[in-house]
């Protein structure tokens, strides 16, 4: 079968590959020699010993957190909303997906310019409003360039959450509602007794996705800040890019980028596990 | 729940129009910008009361090869892409052969490896083979990610044919494989086409493979050309928002023409 070899050499192979460099000194001179010599552990200890290595674990953490958080509540809200049938609701929440399908790296260069410190509009609109008396260097000073870049990852993934947890919330029968209307539970009380229950399932692979796909963003903050100023930005997958591809230390990226496929492996465990309980329910 | 009429629910709707203005409001100073041309940082305004295309002919006159660039690569990487998963999905779907059970697992932990992981490696080894600064290069690449979204959805669709179509094709006479493209293939339209357009998306906002597979000048897709403006010290932002407009340009029309096809994907790709 052709797709087993192409997913065999193009997936199996990268991610052994992946693996062996880890342990390899590898780099610019490995083309030309082509020699790599067995370091053992010593990229990993390079690493975790490095002082950026706390930076970047620390980031990454917030960084997926603060992006789940805010996609997966504004995203339900959105939901929430649009599951009222009123006239247009299919025209907007289609026009929802179009940031989610532009290229990111377009959707990113007009946060850039949003938040351009000096002639952005979102300065100009607080300036206006009279909510901030100094420009704020959003993407320039390193207590709030982290947050500039959470804020763009959110806007980025409101619609991929809105999509499937609207899809969820059309799945709950609409009986279980009338039901619970005459039980006297209406509002908040249907919501939390109703809707969240059914939802589980659903919100589990959402909250799982997402944290995946927050893991291996590069190219927001690549775009935005660089992982700058002063690592701020810097996270797992753009500290192995810029050890990779900036410094050419191709082991010490390799052996970042497994830390992050470990993380993420754990992640996907635990998708498939919960899939698998959402399908069998 | 009762029927309200259609008075009582134009709060919503008005609600609804305020959201998305919000949430689109990017997009459209994106648009906006790049109407107010070669003009300075300072001198753009909420609407393009004086459009020029000045912005327009800058960014052609700088990212047309670019542009190219992306649309070979984008359709290369839909050929390859439906040539290897449509078989591939079919096998998939219908077959219970040993070890499919495991490719399947194979697929869905394939979509969450981290891009930088795969980038690391290929480099290494279309170094050693020449496939650096390549357009072939960037299609294989970006057929990785095309390719396991493409065979579940597909397999997902194929799951629901009778097998008894197929049967009722070899038992007149035609092979597999004749069964496989008379029958399963134009039954299956729709699946491969939201298939083949989810892989354009994908080749066409690469930026990963773009960023790392390519050193020079010589094969630059226009994500790259855009990120090229970002890493420097950005003067006019007109031309750089004309480029990131045109390269929304596919990503419109899909959401425009091919509405079905793009909820299709959205849903089957994720929950599948």
């Amino acid at each position: 079968m052709p797709a087993i070899a192409y997913v065999v050499i193009f997936f199996g192979y990268p991610v052994v590959k992946n693996l062996m460099m880890g342990f390899q000194e590898y780099t610019t001179r490995t083309f030309y020699t082509g020699e790599a010599p067995w370091v053992g552990l010593a990229n990993y200890a390079e690493v975790v010993g490095s002082g950026i290595f706390r930076t970047t674990v620390v980031n990454t953490a917030l960084f997926t957190v603060g992006s789940i958080a805010g996609q997966f509540v504004i995203g339900l809200l959105f939901a929430l909303f649009f599951k009222r049938r009123f006239p247009l609701s299919n025209v907007l929440r289609s026009l929802l997906l179009l940031p989610w399908l532009l290229p990111v790296i377009a959707g990113t260069s007009v946060w850039k310019w949003i938040l351009d410190q000096d002639s952005g509009v979102l300065n100009g609109i607080l300036r206006d409003l009279h909510l901030a008396s100094e420009p704020v260097p959003w993407l320039t000073s390193p207590d709030v360039a982290l947050v500039a870049v959470v804020l763009v990852n959110v806007w980025l993934g409101i619609p991929f959450n809105t999509t499937l947890l609207y899809s969820g919330l059309q799945e709950i029968p609409e009986e279980l509602y009338e039901a619970g209307a005459l039980d006297g539970a209406t509002g908040w009380k249907a919501f939390w007794h109703i809707t969240w229950p059914n939802l589980r399932a659903v919100v589990n692979v959402v909250l799982v996705l997402g944290v995946i796909y927050t893991l291996k963003v590069l190219d927001i903050i690549l775009g935005l800040t660089g992982g700058g100023p002063a690592n701020a930005t810097q996270t797992l997958a753009t500290d192995s890019y810029r050890r990779s591809f900036q410094e050419f230390s191709f082991g010490t990226g390799a052996a970042v980028s497994n830390i992050l496929i470990v993380v993420s492996l754990v992640f996907a465990v635990v998708y498939l596990r919960v899939n698998r309980r959402a399908v069998d329910e | 729940m009762k029927k309200s009429t259609p008075a009582r629910q134009l709060p919503y709707t008005v609600l609804g129009v305020l959201l998305l203005a919000f949430m689109l409001f990017p997009v459209y100073w994106m648009v906006n910008t790049s109407f107010q041309g070669g003009g300075t940082a300072a001198s753009s305004s909420f609407f393009p009361t004086n459009p020029t295309f000045d912005g327009y002919e800058r960014a052609l006159s700088q990212q047309t090869d670019n542009l190219l660039t992306s649309i070979v690569v984008a359709a290369g990487t839909v050929l390859v892409s439906l040539a290897i998963a449509t078989p591939a999905a079919y096998a998939l779907a219908r077959f219970r052969l040993r070890g499919i059970a495991i490719f399947a697992f194979g697929l869905l932990i394939a979509q969450m490896i981290p891009g930088i992981v795969i980038a690391n490696s290929l480099y290494t080894l279309f170094n050693d083979v020449g496939l650096l600064n390549s357009i072939p290069g960037l299609v294989l690449a970006d057929a990785t990610h095309a390719i396991p979204f493409a065979i579940l959805i597909m397999s997902a669709f194929m799951r629901s044919i009778p097998p008894s179509l197929a049967e009722a094709a070899r038992v007149d006479g035609a092979g597999h494989f004749r069964a496989f493209w008379s029958i399963i293939v134009p039954v299956s339209r729709n699946s491969i086409i939201t298939a083949g357009l989810f892989s354009f998306l994908f080749a066409w906002s690469d930026f990963i493979f773009a960023l790392t597979l390519t050193t020079d000048e010589t094969v630059k897709p226009i994500t790259l050309g855009i990120y090229d403006y970002l890493e420097g010290n950005v003067q006019s932002w007109g031309p750089v928002m004309a480029t990131a407009v045109m390269s929304s340009i596919p990503a419109i029309v899909l959401l425009v023409f091919a509405q079905r096809f793009i909820a299709a994907g959205a849903l089957g790709g994720a929950v599948k």
